[in-house]
């Protein structure tokens, strides 16, 4: 690459006028900048762009991938009428997401934020290392963590059933406790399963994420509030709260955008499968069996889009409801 | 850092009993989350040491065996070639790695000292394009790379990653307020190229950065699940993360040799994490502070 700007330079310079000399390096000033971040769009057009844009077309045919290009058929809105209207296990996936969106997403949140808070104000020397074990499944990979925990659910042998028995020992504490080990590959406690190990893995982030927004805070407001005698909690609602406004919001479109499109975790809990009554399985799970499996890529790509429209606009009413008052403030 | 310790003391005695007996709840509550994020790591490390049958046993075997060594064979009988499977897994994420280095750190110096038209433009495209989500780019992708002739290809996975938004990001964030312009008005008075200047004052100002934005990419490439899961269909091309899905469901399950594997798979990262945590955590939150 260097070879490319050097020779610039001598051949100006063995050049009799002086003005093509600095044109060339005019010219190479200016577009150097686009030199260097056309790697960028070169990929993302190719990599990026062209595969959406083919996708949106493919949603709109049917298609099978084996018979060629040639072989695809125009069928209009078929495909999003179809999903839309009588694909049961559409329907299902979509519910199977909302569930675990909210019941892993909600209390991410509602941990991360008081955990940040006590961490922000207590442990001294040991916050990077407490702030460490509730970061470090964040960096993990996903399908080993998720094959682990499938051997920790086990129903007759597995820790977590194990635990739940002992702790069904302790007095005050057992009447939250199943009295029998919970086969949590029954329909009705997969998606707590899966809740659970997505909860798992991303409270810590959350956690890190309000923790660094809570280190922007200067220190003098939360001096002037001690002062004026607001307590540790009081001080959490209403020093910090307040002033964490925008990184709630944005932690919290992270979440959503991200449990929507949920996919390692069920697909590794559940053996690739869905379950047992497809009670694990999400909709971006839907859409790749139903390309890889079924072989019917049209569909698929309709899917992708309704579950892509349907984050958009769980974006855009979380917008209006966490973001708006920012900006008017 | 320590902002609230001395400051959050309460003033009266009858209010810091109070206040501890809550502060010394909090403590325990933290604790034990602690606990509960650490566990699965452990009984992974512990049950890869101990056959099947140990694993499925009342109670569970909760300190080390002797049985690693049987897990592995067990493993390699399944997965005859889960050596190459993690070099393919080291070699892409490496190639990723460099590919990023050199690509995100150009772009990001021409966002953060250039001036050109439409840099304010194309920037927020490129911070756009972080929102994608990547599950809409699966099918088409996998239709691309097999156009290409790149299934089963290692480049299938190193090239579409090769040059990522959020590098970029980093990177710009890290130039402007590293390396001041008059340093390169200075060189360009000198005579130093554009490309000059990127390689001889740029680069060697920005270690610091490059290593971060190193980790995190690695860490990225080598988890990475759904990629290779479109691309890699020949189990000698999968990597580590699709060989360890494919113990899973055929027949009885081998539990030692999953958590043998997935303990190999997890041992890099923990080593990374344990050496590097602080800077791995300010690189990967870096873009929501700043911003």
């Amino acid at each position: 690459m260097q070879a490319m700007s050097e020779p610039a330079l001598p051949e100006a310079a063995a050049s009799t006028a002086a003005a093509p000399r600095r044109r060339v390096r005019l010219s190479l000033r200016v577009l150097a900048p686009y030199l260097f971040i056309s790697p960028f769009f070169v990929l993302f057009c190719v990599f990026g762009l062209f595969p959406l844009l083919f996708s949106i077309y493919l949603s709109f045919h049917r298609w099978e991938p084996a018979a060629g290009l040639a072989a695809m058929n125009w069928v209009g809105l078929e495909n999003y009428v179809y999903t839309v209207l009588n694909d049961d296990w559409f329907h299902k996936s979509l519910y199977n997401t909302g569930w675990m969106a909210i019941v892993s997403g909600v209390p991410q949140h509602l941990v991360a934020l008081p955990l940040a808070y006590f961490l922000h104000v207590g442990f001294g020397r040991w916050r990077n290392t407490v702030v460490g074990i509730y970061f470090l499944p964040f960096i993990t990979s996903s399908v080993a963590i998720a094959l682990v925990f499938s051997t920790l659910f086990s129903r007759d042998y597995g820790v977590i059933n194990a635990t739940l028995a002992a702790l069904a020992q302790v007095p005050g504490l057992g009447w939250f406790m199943p009295a029998q080990h919970i086969d949590w590959g029954q329909p009705q406690y997969t998606k707590w399963m899966i809740s659970f190990v997505v909860f798992w893995r991303y409270v810590g982030w959350n956690a890190v994420l309000y923790l660094s927004a809570m280190q922007t805070i200067p220190k003098d407001l939360f001096e002037a509030a001690t002062m004026d005698g607001a307590r540790p909690r009081q001080q959490f609602f209403h020093v910090v709260l307040p002033l964490l406004r925008p990184m709630i919001f944005f932690a919290v479109t992270l979440t959503i955008i991200g449990n929507l499109q949920l996919f390692e975790e069920p697909f590794i809990l559940t053996s690739g499968t869905g379950g047992i009554d497809q009670a694990g399985k999400t909709a971006a799970m839907h859409m790749y069996s139903t390309a890889f499996v079924d072989g019917d890529f049209g569909t698929a790509s309709a899917i992708a889009w309704l579950l892509f429209m349907l984050i958009a606009a769980t974006t855009w009413l979380n917008n209006r409801l966490l973001g708006q008052r920012e900006d008017k403030a | 850092m320590s902002a609230g310790g001395l400051t959050l003391r309460p003033s009266g005695r009858a209010r810091a009993s109070g206040a501890t007996t809550a502060r010394m709840a909090a403590y325990a509550l933290v604790f034990a989350g602690a606990i509960i994020m650490l566990a699965p790591f452990y009984f992974m490390f512990v049950f890869a040491t101990h056959s099947d049958r140990e694993i499925l046993s009342l109670p569970p075997p909760v300190w080390f065996g002797a049985n690693f060594g049987s897990n592995l064979e067990l493993l390699l009988e399944r997965l005859p070639h889960w050596w190459e499977n993690l070099g393919w897994s080291l070699y892409i994420a490496l190639g990723t790695t460099a590919a990023n280095l050199l690509l995100c750190s150009m772009a990001g110096y021409a966002f953060a000292l250039h001036e050109f038209k439409y840099k304010k433009q194309l920037f927020v495209f490129v911070m756009a394009t972080m929102l994608l989500p990547n599950f809409v780019a699966m099918i088409p992708t996998a239709l691309t790379m097999s156009w290409l002739g790149w299934m089963n290809q290692p480049r299938a996975l190193i090239v579409p990653a090769a040059c990522g938004a959020l590098g970029i990001f980093m990177m710009r964030q890290y130039i402007a307020s590293a390396i001041p312009r008059d340093l390169l008005d200075a060189a360009r008075i000198d005579g130093c190229g554009e490309f000059g200047i990127y390689f001889r004052i740029v680069l060697p100002l920005i270690g610091p950065a490059l290593g971060t934005l190193g980790l995190v990419t690695f860490i990225a490439s080598w988890n990475n699940f759904m990629g290779p899961l479109i691309v890699m269909r020949d189990m000698e091309m999968y990597t580590v993360p699709l060989a360890l899905r494919a113990l899973q469901g055929t027949g009885q399950t081998p539990w030692g040799a999953i958590c043998a594997g997935s303990s190999i798979a997890v041992l890099p990262l923990l080593v990374i994490f344990v050496l590097a945590s602080r800077r791995l955590i300010e690189g990967l939150t870096a873009g929501a502070v700043k911003s």
